[in-house]
């Protein structure tokens, strides 16, 4: 394979990875908060672009408006998702947990088909078709979208956790609930509010790439296991590590596709689901965690 | 009023009455097809329930098993001649295998990973079935699989194929019982109730729920063979995500810790889904409304009925004979 190829290859897959990592990063913060792994999580990604779709085409609204009033109602489904069907079993064991956001997916995706339509949507991207050459390898202005804007959107995560006091006071509800809530902490509302960061970076996912990828309903299910590959890879409940981890999956299934002989593009999927594998195999406590992931 | 032990033997036989009085009262194909698909449907989900009720695990990717069980059967028979039933007890241990593979690294973990491996895993074996090529025969599939037979007589109609079935569906619930009356069961149990407290009186949690997993997917293995036998032909659509959650969906509202709960469940969801497709024909949006439907019922199942349909109904009826 020549460099320039190879070079290729890795923009594409930061640039898949991006939304991997951004979706991989809302699986934290709901971890974090809850000890919930939300498998609604790819419905968000998919909701944000569908919603940015009818503003953008069908209503024509100014693109940045577009962009924020998608986020800001993927925000709300995520608001309302907590409120309706996490908070009154918040108390219940792992496994009626996973099935009620397993539920909320298939709701979710089933209301998106019926809204949408079957159809993969097409979106226009950003800024024109044009792309910039680097060492042979085309760069459309759209990767750049998506590039820089998950790029703000960690900072923006990194900055809220490290330097607000909302942030701060998440922070204390993810290591401690019951010496948050002495603090003074209302521990219910951090859920909230995890909740609905964590919608919004999955939306803003969906915005960014729908140009690419197009909007449909149902590509939300393997999005969320690419993003959860991400996590775990990244050790579940480090939010750098799952940005990372999205990233690796992302260069890892472009590589791959490159790498594997002709006609084999449909397996492309399969690299995630053979990486968790392995990492639940050998590490489960991800590449960087030092912990162990296991949990009574 | 009545022991436990009594109220078991009349559930059993009231179920297999029922279960015996469909073919005297009809013989319209479309109602016996319904009712081989909730045997069907019954074999997986009574897997699945073990898993969930009593494991505290859950799958999200039966269907994939069960299409093993059935692409395991068509391949077996048509690309190698082998004798069917043989193929389906081959197909069986192969899918018993794969399910030990993907249990063995999860089931140590906590409860999200075998969830996530087992979707992932449903999503894979669906693309292998699309992308294999002349094995799998890719997206149309493979034709002309043979039926099933004893010597002479072929299991080549519905009510034949419904004979077969549903006896194996009692047979399971029978061994369902026995299973929890067993040391497994009572392990399982604790494991159920406190898995500290479990693994103090040294069980090893970890095995135990192997175990139950690997079972499960025996039983959609032996449930998709003869699926494949039944409708002689068999493509990936069938084997889909869809599929794995409205298993899951049965198991959650017939409820999983009980004997009768999945198969409550399947036929709910089974009555439910025609009834759906019979008012499409009126409505035209209703048959794409299966899928939210189903989200509803499990929400609402989950925050009124957490036990499942036959657990939650039983209580009540426990309650009324107390007062």
């Amino acid at each position: 394979m020549q460099t320039s190829e190879l070079l290729q290859y890795l923009v594409t897959g930061v640039t898949v990875g991006s939304v991997y990592a951004l979706v991989a990063l809302g699986f934290t913060i709901i971890y974090n908060a809850t000890g919930i792994i939300n498998f609604a999580q790819g419905e968000f990604v998919v909701l944000g672009g569908l919603v940015f779709y009818s503003l953008y085409v069908v209503a024509n609204v100014p693109l940045v408006l577009a962009l924020v009033v998608a986020v800001l109602i993927v925000a709300a489904i995520g608001l309302l998702m907590e409120r309706l069907a996490i908070r009154p079993l918040i108390r219940s064991p792992v496994i009626v947990l996973i099935i009620i956001t397993v539920a909320t997916s298939v709701l979710l995706r089933g209301a998106a088909k019926l809204v949408w339509g079957p159809e993969s949507l097409a979106v226009p991207t950003f800024s024109g078709d044009k792309s910039i050459f680097i060492g042979g390898a085309a760069l459309q202005l759209q990767y750049l979208w998506v590039l820089g804007l998950t790029a703000l959107a960690v900072f923006g995560v990194r900055l809220f956790f490290d330097h607000t006091l909302v942030g701060k006071a998440m922070q204390a509800c993810a290591i401690n609930p019951d010496a948050a809530r002495l603090a003074g902490i209302s521990v219910s509302r951090m859920v909230q509010g995890s909740f609905a960061l964590s919608a919004a970076l999955s939306g803003l996912a969906g915005v960014v790439i729908s140009p690419i990828t197009f909007a449909s309903y149902d590509g939300g299910t393997i999005l969320a296991l690419k993003g959860f590959c991400g996590a775990i890879i990244g050790g579940l409940g480090n939010g750098l590590g799952a940005v990372v981890g999205g990233l690796f999956i992302g260069v890892l299934e472009k590589l791959g596709i490159g790498l594997a002989p002709e006609g084999y593009a449909g397996l492309q999927d399969a690299f995630a689901f053979i990486v968790l594998l392995l990492v639940l195999f050998l590490r489960p406590g991800g590449l960087f965690g030092t912990e162990r992931a296991e949990g009574v | 009023m009545f022991s436990e032990r009594k109220l078991e033997l009349l559930g059993f036989v009231v179920a297999a009455l029922i279960v015996a009085a469909l073919p005297l009262v009809t013989r319209s194909n479309y109602l016996l097809s319904i009712g081989v698909f909730i045997g069907l449907y019954s074999m997986v989900a009574i897997g699945l329930g073990l898993l969930m009720g009593y494991a505290g695990q859950v799958s999200l990717g039966h269907a994939a098993f069960y299409g093993l069980g059935a692409y395991g059967s068509a391949i077996l028979t048509l690309h190698y001649g082998w004798n069917a039933w043989l193929a389906i007890v081959v197909a069986a241990f192969a899918t018993a295998l794969v399910a030990y593979l993907i249990g063995m690294p999860t089931l140590k973990l906590h409860g999200h990973y075998l969830a996530m491996a087992t979707l992932g895993f449903g999503i894979i074996v669906r693309i292998l079935f699309n992308e294999g090529g002349n094995l799998t025969g890719g997206p149309s599939g493979l034709p002309a699989i043979a039926d099933l037979n004893i010597g002479s007589f072929v299991f080549d109609n519905d009510l034949r194929i419904y004979c077969l079935v549903w006896p194996l569906v009692l047979l399971q619930v029978v061994l369902s019982r026995n299973l929890l009356r067993s040391r497994l069961g009572r392990a399982l149990r604790a494991i159920h109730d406190s898995e500290i407290a479990a693994r103090s009186c040294a069980i090893n949690t970890g095995r135990h729920k192997l175990m139950v997993f690997v079972l499960s997917a025996i039983y959609a293995s032996v449930a998709g063979s003869l699926y494949a036998h039944w409708v002689n032909f068999v493509n990936p659509h069938p084997f889909g995500f869809v599929f794995s959650i409205e298993l899951v969906v049965m198991v959650v509202v017939g409820g999983g810790a009980t004997l009768w709960g999945p198969v409550i469940g399947a036929a709910a969801l089974t009555v439910i889904d025609q009834l759906l497709v019979q008012l499409g024909h009126v409505f035209a949006p209703a048959k794409d409304m299966d899928v939210v439907l189903f989200g509803v019922i499990v929400v609402l199942v989950l925050l009124f009925l957490p036990q499942g349909l036959a657990r939650g109904l039983r209580r009540k009826g426990v309650a009324r004979d107390g007062a």
